[in-house]
């Protein structure tokens, strides 16, 4: 670029960009693909929860009673199933990505369907596991 | 001054991010198999997690210290810190741009990920031998 400029009589026409979010006609496979990420920052975020429930329950009873109780409560509870569902979907993500380093899945009904897939088997399995807890409560 | 074939720069010319240091793949192929190895992690942690839900304390305590849980957490945790780390470090890369902004967002990316790791697996040896 700098050397092109450089040059005496070259008229330097603006190169194309790639388009950004804000002229993009939003697609769900570019809603997937965003929420991919913001659950894996959630999730790496939320692993905090994970190491208080076990630092917790080797600290013992008092601080074990704690954790639990932040967790049992309803914001808890809400983290918790944001958790879930981020966990899901993320791990469903990485399984369409999985489809696609094996070279499939990327024409266009098949991208569609998978991310279609990915959002709501993230929800179904979600909604699963949060029924199966509070029937093994 | 020792060139590799196939190779017009000098090894300082190299060390000065302006060239390949050959590990440009590495990062990626760990994010594969960290992912492959968290498909069966991650559903084996929900289970683990569904049997702990509203038990008390000594239950959770006899079930975290069996050696078949403790092992599989154990996986979990090294396998999802490593595999978070890479995740943050493509994050990082992709959105801070600034030289030392992003030097200094990837180490305390990297000590979060440490911090967490050791945390964890410190509470579960402790929980499982004492």
């Amino acid at each position: 670029m700098a050397d092109a400029q450089s040059r005496p009589g070259v008229t330097l026409h603006p190169r194309p960009l790639s388009p950004h979010l804000s002229v993009y006609r939003p697609m769900l496979t570019m809603m997937m693909s965003i929420a991919h990420r913001i659950t894996g920052v959630a999730l790496y975020a939320g692993t905090l929860l994970l190491a208080w429930y076990l630092v917790a329950a080797a600290s013992g009873p008092h601080a074990f009673a704690i954790a639990a109780g932040f967790m049992s409560s309803w914001i808890g509870l809400i983290v918790l199933f944001g958790f879930t569902w981020a966990m899901f979907h993320h791990l469903l993500g990485g399984v369409r990505h999985f489809i696609w380093d094996a070279g499939y899945g990327m024409d266009h009904p098949e991208r569609e369907y998978l991310a279609q897939a990915t959002l709501v088997g993230g929800i179904a399995l979600t909604v699963l596991v949060w029924v199966l807890a509070f029937l093994v409560r | 001054m020792s060139m590799q074939p196939n190779q017009m720069r000098t090894d300082l010319r190299r060390v000065r991010y302006l060239g390949s240091a050959r590990s440009g793949t590495t990062g990626s192929a760990h994010m594969r198999l960290t992912s492959l190895a968290l498909v069966p992690l991650t559903i084996g942690f929900v289970w683990l997690v569904l049997s702990l839900v509203g038990k008390p304390y000594d239950v959770a305590l006899h079930t975290l210290s069996q050696p078949l849980p403790a092992i599989f957490l154990l996986l979990f945790i090294l396998a999802s810190v490593y595999h978070m780390q890479l995740g943050m470090r493509t994050i990082i890369e992709d959105y801070v741009h600034g030289e030392h902004a992003k030097d200094w967002s990837l180490a305390a990316s990297l000590f979060f990920c440490f911090v967490v790791g050791i945390a964890c697996v410190y509470a579960v040896m402790r929980l499982s031998f004492l």
